[in-house]
């Protein structure tokens, strides 16, 4: 019995060597013509704000759902009242702006189309170091209307924390980061897709990162797991604010800004980001160390993109319930949470 | 971890195993044969496009320099114009056999950004294979060849693997008469000096002249992208580039634009273009042009970018859903003048003083995204060369010897030499008697009736359809395009008659355009243009039988010309060859077919 489970296990280790050696030959030189041409349809080009001083006004996405559902990089180029959205086919949408977690740097967005071409995020695979790896995205803005997005080949050269070492990357992600050694992270690469040499899924192209100490440029992906669930709450509407929804119960006496003695600055535009301008002294704001020029980004984990949605949003919290902020200072998230002392 | 000790039953079996294992792992160690394969593969690819790239150097060992590949066997090699132009007409190349080669400047293509050269001292140069870069597909593995930083003391070159990263690209010309157009892109590492080189595929075969990169804010070293000039662009001008000219690209005298349906359609178009003559109007859409559909104003300045000025090319268009099909010829992007003036500065005498040519401030470096390597690598911040750096250094004799100064000329030396090729190639190949210029020759029309032609020094006249026209050859020729919507046969005919008699070098003033294609028929043939009395004449002669298939007369580049398309030569009594068929063809109608009965020719009677 035993000397059979050895021939078997012999011979499988036989075969398995077998088609191990017909993988090779057939991959080894073969072009990636043909794992390349389906992933373009899941593709997009993304235009949005920008254009002044250096700072790019488009990046890269791609679809994750047939209903239209495009993750991309948060970045300033979604900052937009418009934003639009080129698919492969060379067709020009307005997207709207589902939700984002700065956090991760990502944000969904949603066309007003079916897309029958996506990526399955629960499909996407993992890798390591060593794994060969296409780059998909249009980088530079070289592809317009139906153009196909350009694609970088490389290899993942190590599998780590961008917070390694502090400071160095001036970056709110710390998860972990595919760092790769083909020049991916080029200007309007992010939000591009990562993936491994048959085409599945691994990542989105973050951002382009230069090194403060040596001024040398980071090109790295998240991996797609890191931020599975985020996508999965934006699209939920989980993370939507509150007040966005039809039939949300307003409480009588409501959160103001007021009341927790926060002072933005004013508001000139159509979406004026909350930035904090002042704080009233012995406030609540002032209790939990909010500062000027802090970021607020988030209530009770909900995103809001602008001063009158932060108002909205409060306007939905009673006065006795704390009030849960996340803002961003200097690249780092903080989370703090306020208390309205009742009088 | 527990090891189960097998029963003495099993001993054997296990060490057995075990040794199998064990030389598994061994095996496993050594590289598959597969790979072996693949890296034999490539090492022969390698080897294979390594001998024909060349490092390019300026001939006084002053700054600059980039890379190149050979074409031909005796030594003619493509490289960028941006890497020729601080070199002046002469320059140094290196191949990996360790020898350094004197080349001559042969011919520029500013807008392109290519310059052909030719490398002097062998017959039997190693050649890079050309193929059809139309077939080139994002993904394909492929590898660029070449000189970055000027690494090359041993003249061996780099290589710089890496894959496809798009086809048929459009890069603006950054603020510069360079345009790079369906260019392919490349994550392959293209740095300073890799200027010029080749861009091979995997099997070795070139598929581009690498020239430029996107750069912008991290310096100008590779980032990722760097484009290749398609070969197959490069091979539409090589005939032109081998004429010794500076040669323009196209324009069509249109501009088109995508609309609200997403149609490509024109938006704007010259009275006086060829497209406008052909019927091309505001608001039609193209749907085809020159070797492919259009889908977006991109795809149309993509292809406009790969043809040279002066092409017929196909092109259809869409107004109201009906469909027109058509051959439109393309004018020049530049004034001749213009061309001239980017390239060669003003105000150079037509005779030389000296074999140089003078230097003038570079309009061509792109402020912001520059193409690597014209000057040098990083370590060379100064580019500005004194005016007499280029021509302290003397030309060696042999290379003086192939170059003639001559302006609007790259190297004049060149244009004579394939005039006088395509001029012996027609007189062997029609055994013409220069000496018998009396011709007449009679026969009948496709559409009925007969016509008869009788060509003397002093006089033409030509019986057609029961009507008799006459040339006054002591007047000019210009209002007498005679028959009425023939565009002018009887002058053609004499001018045909007159390059015969008096070749290329007493005709008037003649010149060797490059090759061009011919509608509806395969293959480019030679073009030698004829300039006398008003007419601008183009013969076209067939480089396999030498033979002058199709002569274009018209008194004005901005009327049509008449097109006489000759075929089916035949010996004469007298042994000369005479086309036996003459297709009349005028703007968009074939106006009718000449079918030769008898052709003689003699010697003009002596006053």
């Amino acid at each position: 019995m035993k000397r059979l489970m050895l021939i078997t296990a012999m011979t499988l280790l036989f075969v398995g060597n077998g088609s191990n050696q017909n993988r090779i030959q057939a991959e080894s030189n073969r072009s990636f013509a043909d794992v390349i041409r389906p992933i373009q349809a899941k593709m997009a080009k993304i235009y949005g704000a920008g254009g002044i001083r250096g700072l790019e006004a488009y990046q890269s996405g791609f679809f994750i759902s047939d209903q239209g559902h495009l993750l991309t990089s948060w970045s300033y180029v979604l900052d937009s009242d418009v934003v639009s959205v080129t698919t492969a086919d060379g067709k020009r949408w307005e997207a709207t702006l589902l939700g984002a977690d700065p956090r991760l740097e990502i944000a969904v967005l949603k066309l007003p189309t079916e897309t029958p071409d996506f990526f399955d995020l629960s499909q996407a695979t993992t890798l390591r170091p060593g794994n060969r790896v296409l780059a998909f995205s249009n980088l530079y803005s070289i592809a317009s209307g139906n153009e196909p997005n350009s694609v970088l080949h490389g290899v993942v050269a190590a599998v780590s924390k961008l917070q390694a070492s502090k400071g160095t990357f001036q970056t709110p992600y710390a998860g972990q980061a595919y760092i790769l050694d083909a020049m991916t992270n080029n200007a309007g690469a992010t939000g591009g897709a990562l993936t491994d040499r048959q085409g599945t899924l691994a990542g989105i192209l973050g951002k382009e990162l230069q090194n403060s100490q040596n001024s040398t440029w980071l090109n790295y992906a998240i991996p797609i797991q890191e931020v599975q669930l985020a996508v999965e709450d934006i699209m939920a509407g989980r993370m939507r604010p509150r007040s966005l929804a039809n039939e949300t119960k307003l409480p009588e006496q409501p959160v103001t800004l007021a009341s927790l003695g926060l002072i933005l600055i004013p508001d000139v535009l159509s979406r004026t980001p909350p930035f904090v301008d002042r704080i009233q002294p012995n406030s609540a704001a002032d209790k939990a160390d909010l500062q000027t020029d802090d970021l607020i980004l988030y209530v009770d984990g909900r995103i809001v993109q602008s001063r009158k949605e932060l108002i909205r949003e409060l306007a939905t919290i009673d006065i006795l319930d704390p009030v849960r902020l996340t803002v961003m200072r200097q690249q780092q998230l903080i989370e703090v949470t306020l208390q309205v002392e009742s009088e | 971890m527990t090891v189960l000790l097998p029963s003495k039953f099993c001993l054997p079996m296990f060490v057995l195993c075990l040794g199998w294992l064990v030389a598994n792992v061994g095996q496993s160690q050594t590289v598959p044969a597969a790979v072996s394969q693949a890296e034999q593969q490539r090492i022969a690819a390698i080897r294979k496009a390594s001998a024909p790239t060349i490092c390019i150097f300026p001939p006084n060992g002053s700054d600059g320099g980039g890379s190149g590949v050979v074409i031909s066997a005796d030594g003619y090699a493509v490289t960028n114009f941006h890497v020729v132009k601080p070199c002046g007409n002469h320059m140094r190349c290196g191949m990996n056999d360790g020898r350094l080669y004197d080349a001559v400047l042969v011919g520029l293509d500013p807008t392109g950004d290519v310059a052909l050269i030719k490398l002097l001292g062998r017959e039997d140069f190693p050649t890079a294979e050309m193929v059809d870069s139309d077939d080139v597909q994002v993904g394909d593995w492929c590898f660029a060849v070449g000189n970055p930083f000027l690494l090359a003391y041993d003249f061996q070159p780099t290589i710089t693997y890496g894959i496809v990263s798009g086809t048929h690209r459009y890069q603006e010309p950054a603020g510069t008469i360079l345009e790079y157009t369906d260019c392919i892109q490349t994550d392959a590492a293209i740095n300073p000096g890799n200027s010029g080189g080749p861009l091979f595929n995997a099997d070795g075969q070139l598929i581009g002249i690498n020239g430029r990169g996107s750069f912008e804010k991290r310096g100008r070293v590779n980032v990722g992208v760097g484009y290749a000039i398609s070969i197959n662009q490069v091979k539409h001008f090589l005939g032109y580039l081998r004429s010794g000219r500076i040669v323009d690209h196209a324009t069509l005298g249109a501009t088109v634009g995508t609309d609200e349906d997403g149609r490509t359609v024109v938006t704007n178009i010259l009275d006086s273009s060829d497209a406008y003559r052909r019927g091309l109007r505001y608001g039609d859409e193209l749907v085809y042009f020159g070797n492919r559909n259009i889908t977006s104003a991109n795809d149309f300045k993509n292809v406009l970018g790969i043809y040279p000025k002066g092409w017929r090319v196909p092109l259809s268009f869409r107004r109201d859903g009906k469909r027109t099909d058509t051959f439109v010829r393309l004018a020049g992007v530049h004034s001749a003048e213009e061309i001239i003036l980017l390239t060669q500065g003003p105000g150079e005498p037509e005779i030389p003083i000296r074999p140089n040519r003078s230097p003038n401030p570079d309009p061509n470096q792109p402020p912001d995204e520059q193409p690597p390597s014209d000057d040098t690598p990083e370590s060379n911040p100064h580019k500005t060369e004194s005016p007499d750096a280029k021509s302290d250094q003397a030309m060696p004799a042999e290379v003086a010897a192939l170059f003639a100064e001559r302006r609007g000329y790259a190297n004049y030396y060149f244009n004579e030499l394939e005039t006088q090729r395509i001029w012996s190639a027609f007189l062997d190949s029609c055994q013409v008697q220069a000496d018998a210029t009396v011709w007449n020759f009679h026969g009948q029309l496709r559409s009925g009736g007969t016509f008869q032609a009788s060509l003397k020094p002093d006089q033409a006249t030509l019986l057609w359809k029961e009507s008799t026209e006459t040339l006054d050859l002591t007047h000019n020729l210009d209002n007498q395009l005679v028959p009425e919507g023939t565009g002018g046969l009887l002058p053609t005919f004499h001018l045909w008659q007159r390059m015969l008699k008096e070749g290329p070098k007493l005709y008037g003033s003649v010149y060797y355009l490059g090759q061009a294609p011919i509608p509806q028929q395969d293959g480019l043939f030679d073009v030698l243009i004829g300039i006398y009395d008003i007419f601008e004449t183009r013969f076209y002669f067939s480089p396999q039988t030498g033979q002058l298939v199709l002569i274009e007369t018209s008194p004005d580049p901005e009327t049509d010309p008449c097109e006489i398309y000759l075929s089916d030569y035949r010996q004469n009594a007298t042994g000369q060859l005479f086309p036996m068929q003459m297709e009349v063809r005028f703007g968009d109608q074939t106006v009718d077919a000449l079918n030769v009965e008898t052709f003689t020719s003699a010697e003009a009677e002596q006053p």
